[in-house]
């Protein structure tokens, strides 16, 4: 009888361990992915922010630019510098042949004839010189000097080929091919080749929707949450206003991208594509979250205050907006901006409101066209590129940057300007 | 123009502020009370010049290009031009007054330019004298109120209050502004394809829908067979479900293990790790699933023999799953920490052990609102659309072998709607119609699980 219950009860303690181990094992799996995940997007990522160089011998060769003597800087600038840069790069291997040449061509990016015009126009007495400069190489030899490359496949399964790995790697010996920070890749717009592909358009593009959505978004949210909590009435159709809001905060983001579709492009005509747009859309989004953030930091106050400010005479209105209101702005920002970092990681709507065009200029006001860093994510993961994985990671990384900074300021501005009441 | 008027009236509203607290103060200089604090006059007197001003300068914005276009085209009225034609009129009128225009110059077109051009300057002078005169007219009014110092707080607070709800409204038009962008383009799309078709049909081939002629008749028989919506829905659901195999379990043993369990410490570092997966854009998530657990699956399987398709569905609910654990920790934990601690305490008092109180005693008091957290989960899941959109595949299969690739509604959403659209084709409306069977599916099921956690709350409280 004894041993059975003794029995029993070790049973009783070894399933209250086992369900301990579960729970542990859940937080540990959750928490495993969450490193992978990181670990696979660093670990991918990082090389995108190295870039390799050529440094190709050019010859400044007035004839072959076309230019007389003495040539004024505007001369310097309509010069014809492709005959220069096709040389500079045949002259890598004195005995290739025309297919060979053209092969050379293409070991650096389509950029070679600027970068070469850059470095005549910054020293304009190299006419008639020979100076080592430094071209972007191509986003295979890139992903080769990186080891990103599978060197051991068959040559015609690969982009890149035997002749320009055999020239590419006796510039490696020279010493003639380097890798540095890869600023291009901040400064340069979109562009289907993936050595000259950068964020700075998309990087714009978000900047503007966020701004647009941020400027609707708030002033409005604020306001709804001012009447909702402190001066409707309860009745029906407050009831019905808070069900919409809190329908809306659950409702599927592609859903506004239908809206915008819908009403913002077919309707009101505007601008397809834009920041202009996306911001509006965005805005519809991150409406409920402010409203609720909003009116949970309105309720946090307590209402003595209120109490205190209508005893000294102060209309409800006075009250509201003198004392709850500053008193629940803490809370309301880093609502605000907790939305915003939601918005700004929003994908589905903003293409399908057309966010998704090529774009290969650098937006300078909400109504022109632009894509959004996940847009350029997405854009540049659907490319079959393997110098765009690389990029897509380390984009991945820049909008993960900003999520983190943004969230880390709405912790402090909460942590560090709430009044905690007692 | 319109930039520097806004200024301008903007301007004229503060001016007019200061006017009207100094008015305040000269009749408190002549120790008569005032009936408010003197910034009230000042904003009686803003709000009065700005206000009316604003009103008639935007219904003059929204009015203006569309009371001279007809009056351009009335020249046209009678010369038997289709709409279309007319639309085109009007373009070439606009792009030649703005001398962008291209093409070869009609003397009609020109003459139409000019009268453009002369319609334009003449409403723009126009509207500055109109809102100018406004501005007068009512401050002149604002200010005879305040010279009798009759009373200015309470209309100014009640003009606030306006405000106020006004932006509380924001929230249903949303709402209606949903309903409407999608109750036209389903309505017409349920025209051409039978309701029965769509819901029961098994083949979704939207692609065989190229876009139309405009002036061919539109014939039904040419899109039989192609928008049956049914294996969408099973894909859709199919792949929420193993989204839901994966997070239901890890979720919802992680909250319980935060809320009972956990010390101080891990709490206050697990949570918000756990919670970081939901602060990652969906995008990312499907770019992981897309390069390394697609990939990854296919290895595993192609080891063991199986057939995986790089593009599976498991991939994508997988990783969809991952997704929404915090979703569910999170929510659960809540419910959980909710439970009256007399419950617990009653449970150990009768020499139940911890996992035992939990199973038997704070599971059920909190399943409501465990359900109420997993149904919103759900919801999630089937309104996700990146991970599927790269994740999985595109083409609608009807199959429910995870390795296989199936497609859902977000996926043919976007995959419809990429790019240009032409409104008024059936392709592009039969978007639209599962954009609303997406937005009721996932309406009803956040009204349940609202309504389940909120009836739960209330409970405890």
């Amino acid at each position: 009888m004894n041993k059975n219950k003794e029995q029993l009860l070790n049973k009783r303690y070894k399933a209250e361990k086992r369900f301990r181990l579960y729970g542990q094992s859940a937080i540990f799996m959750a928490l495993l992915f969450l490193t992978i995940f990181i670990f696979k997007i660093f670990s991918t990522g990082y090389s995108a922010f190295q870039k390799t160089w050529l440094i190709v011998p050019v010859t400044f060769d007035a004839e072959l630019m076309m230019l007389e003597q003495n040539p004024s800087k505007e001369d310097l600038k309509d010069a014809d510098y492709y005959d220069i840069a096709l040389k500079s790069m045949a002259d890598l291997d004195p005995n290739a042949n025309e297919d060979q040449e053209n092969e050379l061509k293409r070991m650096v990016s389509y950029f070679f004839e600027r970068e070469i015009k850059r470095e005549l126009l910054n020293d304009p007495s190299l006419i008639g010189k020979t100076k080592d400069v430094y071209l972007t190489a191509s986003d295979d030899l890139d992903q080769v000097f990186k080891g990103n490359y599978p060197r051991d496949l068959p040559e015609d399964q690969r982009r890149v080929t035997d002749y320009q790995l055999k020239i590419f790697d006796q510039l490696v010996e020279l010493g003639k091919v380097e890798s540095k920070f890869n600023l291009s890749f901040f400064t340069y717009p979109d562009s289907r080749e993936a050595e000259l592909a950068g964020i700075a358009s998309s990087f714009m593009g978000s900047i503007f929707s966020i701004l647009v959505c941020l400027m609707i978004a708030f002033p409005v949210a604020v306001l709804a949450a001012i009447y909702l909590e402190e001066f409707a009435p309860k009745n029906r159709f407050t009831d019905f206003i808070e069900v919409n809001i809190n329908n809306l905060a659950a409702v599927p983001s592609i859903v506004f991208g239908l809206l915008g579709l819908g009403i913002l492009l077919a309707v009101f005509q505007l601008p397809r594509s834009t920041p202009l747009v996306g911001g509006i859309t965005l805005s519809l989004m991150t409406l409920p979250t402010i409203i609720i953030a909003c009116r949970a930091s309105l309720k946090a106050v307590p209402p003595s205050i209120r109490e205190a400010a209508l005893a000294m005479g102060a209309s409800k209105m006075q009250t509201t907006m003198h004392h709850t209101v500053p008193l629940s702005m803490p809370g309301t920002l880093s609502g605000t901006i907790i939305g915003l970092a939601q918005a700004l990681g929003e994908t589905a709507p903003l293409i399908l409101i057309g966010m998704v065009a090529f774009v290969n200029t650098i937006p300078g006001s909400p109504l022109d066209p632009a894509a959004s860093l996940p847009v350029q994510i997405y854009i540049w993961a659907e490319s079959a590129e393997r110098g765009f994985v690389e990029k897509v990671s380390a984009c991945i990384m820049v909008l993960l940057g900003f999520l983190i900074i943004m969230n880390l300021f709405a912790q402090i501005i909460r942590h560090k300007f709430e009044k905690k009441w007692s | 123009m319109n930039l520097i008027l806004f200024t301008f009236i903007v301007l004229l509203g503060f001016t007019s502020y200061y006017f009207g607290r100094r008015k305040a103060y000269t009749i408190q200089s002549t120790n008569k009370r005032l009936t408010a604090l003197p910034q009230f006059y000042g904003y009686y007197l803003a709000i009065w010049c700005a206000i009316p001003a604003f009103i008639i300068f935007s219904l003059w914005a929204i009015f203006e290009p569309t009371i001279v276009k007809l009056l351009i085209l009335s020249d046209y009225s009678n010369q038997g031009y289709l709409d279309d034609e007319l639309n085109l009129i009007y373009e070439k009128t606009k792009a030649l007054s703005r001398g962008q225009f291209t093409g070869e110059i009609t003397p009609f077109i020109e003459a139409s330019a000019e009268k453009y051009l002369s319609l334009r300057s003449i409403a723009q002078s126009s509207k500055v004298v109109i809102v100018l005169s406004i501005i007068i007219a009512s401050v002149a009014y604002a200010y005879k109120k305040i010279s009798s110092n009759s009373r200015t707080r309470e209309p100014v607070e009640k003009f606030l209050k306006v405000v106020l709800f006004t932006a509380s409204l924001a929230a249903i038009l949303t709402t209606v502004g949903i309903v409407f962008s999608l109750i036209f383009q389903t309505i017409d799309f349920f025209k051409v394809i039978p309701l029965f078709d769509f819901v029961f049909g098994t083949h979704w081939y939207p692609a065989k829908a190229f876009v139309r002629d405009s002036s061919e008749a539109l014939d039904p028989t040419m899109y039989s067979d192609t928008f049956g919506a049914v294996p969408i829905f099973a894909g859709t659901f199919f792949i929420a479900f193993i989204a839901m195999c994966v997070a239901i379990p890890i979720g919802l043993m992680s909250g319980i293990y935060l809320a009972e369990y956990a010390s101080v410490k891990v709490r206050q570092y697990a949570k918000p790790l756990i919670e970081i997966l939901a602060g990652i854009p969906t995008v990312v998530y499907g770019f992981f699933a897309a390069l390394t657990v697609g990939p990854f699956l296919k290895e595993i399987g192609n080891s063991m023999g199986l057939d995986v398709s790089a593009e599976s569905a498991l991939a994508a609910g997988g990783v969809m799953g991952i997704m929404i654990i915090p979703f569910i920790s999170s929510l659960s934990d809540d419910v959980i920490t909710s439970v009256p601690q007399s419950l617990r305490d009653g449970s150990y008092a009768m020499g139940a052990t911890k996992s035992e109180t939990i199973k038997k005693v704070i599971f059920p008091a909190a399943l409501p609102g465990i359900v109420g957290s997993i149904l919103l989960g759900v919801s999630r899941a089937i309104g996700e659309t990146m991970i599927v959109v790269m994740a999985s595949g595109l083409a609608a299969n009807l199959t429910l072998n995870p390795l296989e690739s199936t497609s859902t509604i977000t996926a043919q959403i976007v995959v419809i709607l990429i790019g240009d659209q032409a409104f008024g084709d059936p392709k592009t409306q039969a978007a639209f119609a599962l954009g609303m069977s997406l937005f009721l599916v996932t309406l009803c099921l956040n009204i349940v699980a609202l309504r389940v956690v909120k009836k739960y709350r209330e409970k405890y409280e």
